[in-house]
């Protein structure tokens, strides 16, 4: 059996959630055997899971904020409940904070980032991108129990089915040892590490008040705005936005980068994304060497010329 | 407060990186190697920001081979009390190291054990939440604030698309993000007494692996950059469009 846990932040379902539902479906597929699907708390709607491959769908109730250790419990007595030989989460903020407690209470070898199916014919291995994005390992787990969180934005939900009923987990939560007392999201965009697409800019805008360009560019194509270190740091941009090495790292399926120098530290938040456009006045930006479609130009002349474009072509699509 | 801060030797983020004996290893052949940013900038100076303000100990501990000891001894000249080296090979598993680190902390009773949110190199994200759990300690991940007051630590972490704040009472497990606290560069003097300072040298204990490296690759090449003029932005949103696919 193989056990999807689907965090579900503010009671809701996200794309990473139907990412590793779908993870898990192919991989059970694969070594012939079945997903159950857990969500922890209150969620909305957690039967839609069942499209995505879940045969069942489990609910612990009780634990409506979040604390890693009654998580990691709760997924561990589900686990060894179902029988599950493997453990799936995904590996967002959620992710990250429970795999390592997963692995230990159910002395299980852990793998985090994964991005691709398990690969079974010797053995249980699994591949994820290490230094940043500039080399890719293969592990072995030769543990009987495997838990593995899946990079985002790697396995497009898939619908395979239709809704399933949810069913009471029965298991105990224990009392949580934190408080939460405050979450701020913002609200009606898509939050970077989720982002498809992503419009960035850095110091070569030149001044805070030069960014409705590109609030303009990310309306028109439904894009979620980032930044880089510097403007992050002297605060014309919100520090949430700030991708690269110590800000946030992403993997769109575009990023389009505006006035930014493309400095390592930069690239190595960045360089997973599928499609890399750069534009910058200087030929010579390292960022050119990342990407897929260079423009040199005055980013004041060419975005809005871009802006202009995409205009004329969603208008026409 | 009795607090461990946990620091990992990684290679240098400009590192160019190659393979070993049939890709099944690393390359460290000229690798620059440095004191993990996320453990030293944001971990290691807000355990010693709070020393600085309320008194105790700050310790650090580092799982690996006596080559370690220059990013141990950075540590140290950064304002460190003492450090623990546990006496390992180079590249042991992140639960080989997430149980070392467990077995000192039970021993050394610390009421915050520090981690930074991952390391550069194998971005596992792991170590924390393992010793976490082996300690029965809370653990917060992300965070980019903390106060303490008394026993008990308010701090805020990232989440996707923003922040949460939470309360937490000691003994309990951190990882640090950006914001935490602002990078120190040692000064003469700290070197010089890093010199004097405990590095104290302990054996492992045993361990079964359970994850190993079968071997590396290098990503595939990225083809070249296709340039476009700067005057015919139809013609990018049109290659996005039906080459790329992605609009």
């Amino acid at each position: 059996m193989i056990l999807v846990y689907t965090s579900s932040p503010e009671g809701q379902l996200k794309k990473s959630a139907f990412e590793a539902v779908t993870y898990g479906y192919k991989a059970a597929q694969a070594m012939g055997t079945e997903v159950v699907a857990l969500t922890i708390g209150n969620v909305d709607n957690a039967g839609v899971l069942g499209q995505y491959g879940a045969s069942k769908v489990l609910n612990a109730a009780g634990a409506d904020s979040f604390d890693s250790g009654v998580h990691a419990a709760v997924i561990a007595k589900v686990a060894e409940q179902v029988g599950a030989s493997v453990v799936v989460m995904p590996d967002d903020s959620t992710g990250k904070s429970l795999l390592g407690r997963v692995a230990v209470r159910l002395d299980a070898g852990a793998v985090s980032g994964v991005k691709s199916l398990p690969d079974t014919s010797a053995g249980f291995a699994v591949k994820k991108n290490v230094f940043s994005g500039k080399a890719i390992v293969d592990f072995n787990i030769s543990s009987d129990k495997k838990v593995l969180s899946i990079a985002g934005n790697t396995f497009p939900p898939e619908v395979v089915g239709g809704d399933v009923a949810v069913e009471a987990a029965g298991v105990d939560v224990p009392a949580s040892r934190v408080r939460v007392k405050e979450v701020n999201t913002v609200k009606g965009t898509v939050p970077l590490p989720e982002a498809e697409l992503v419009v960035s800019a850095g110091r070569g805008m030149k001044d805070p008040g030069n960014w409705g360009i590109i609030d303009e560019l990310a309306g028109h194509l439904g894009a979620t705005t980032a930044c880089s270190r510097p403007v992050a740091d002297v605060g014309w941009r919100p520090h949430h936005e700030h991708v690269g090495q110590t800000g946030v790292a992403i993997r769109p399926n575009l990023y389009i980068a505006i006035g930014i120098s493309g400095a390592i530290q930069h690239l190595a938040g960045v360089n997973q994304s599928k499609t890399i456009v750069v534009i910058n006045k200087d030929p010579e930006a390292p960022f050119f060497k990342a990407a897929d479609y260079g423009i040199v130009g005055d980013l004041f002349e060419v975005v809005p010329r871009l802006n202009e474009a995409i205009k004329k072509f969603k208008a026409a699509n | 407060m009795k607090l461990l801060v946990c620091v990992s030797k990684t290679p240098d983020t400009t590192t160019k990186i190659s393979f070993a004996n049939n890709d099944t290893e690393f390359n460290t052949q000229g690798v620059q190697y440095i004191m993990n940013p996320y453990d030293e900038w944001y971990a290691l100076v807000r355990a010693l920001e709070l020393k600085e303000a309320a008194g105790g100990t700050v310790t650090t501990i580092n799982v690996g081979p006596a080559a370690n000891d220059t990013v141990i001894r950075k540590g140290l000249a950064i304002g460190a009390d003492d450090a623990i080296r546990v006496d390992a090979p180079e590249n042991c598993s992140t639960y080989y190291v997430a149980k070392q680190i467990a077995e000192q902390a039970k021993a050394g009773g610390y009421d915050v054990v520090f981690f930074g949110k991952e390391t550069i190199d194998y971005n596992g994200a792991q170590i924390g939440a393992m010793v976490a759990e082996m300690l029965d300690m809370p653990f917060i991940s992300y965070a980019t604030k903390m106060d303490v007051a008394g026993n008990t630590a308010t701090i805020s972490r990232d989440i996707e698309g923003g922040q949460e704040v939470v309360e937490v009472d000691t003994p309990f497990a951190i990882s640090a993000a950006k914001g935490l606290a602002e990078q120190r560069i040692p000064n003469m003097r700290g070197i010089m007494m890093a010199k004097r300072k405990p590095l104290n040298v302990v054996p492992p204990v045993d361990v079964t692996e359970k994850v190993s490296v079968a071997s590396y690759a290098l990503p595939p090449a990225k083809k070249e950059c296709h340039y476009i003029d700067a005057e015919d932005m139809d013609k990018l949103v049109e290659l996005l469009h039906s080459e790329a696919k992605v609009i």
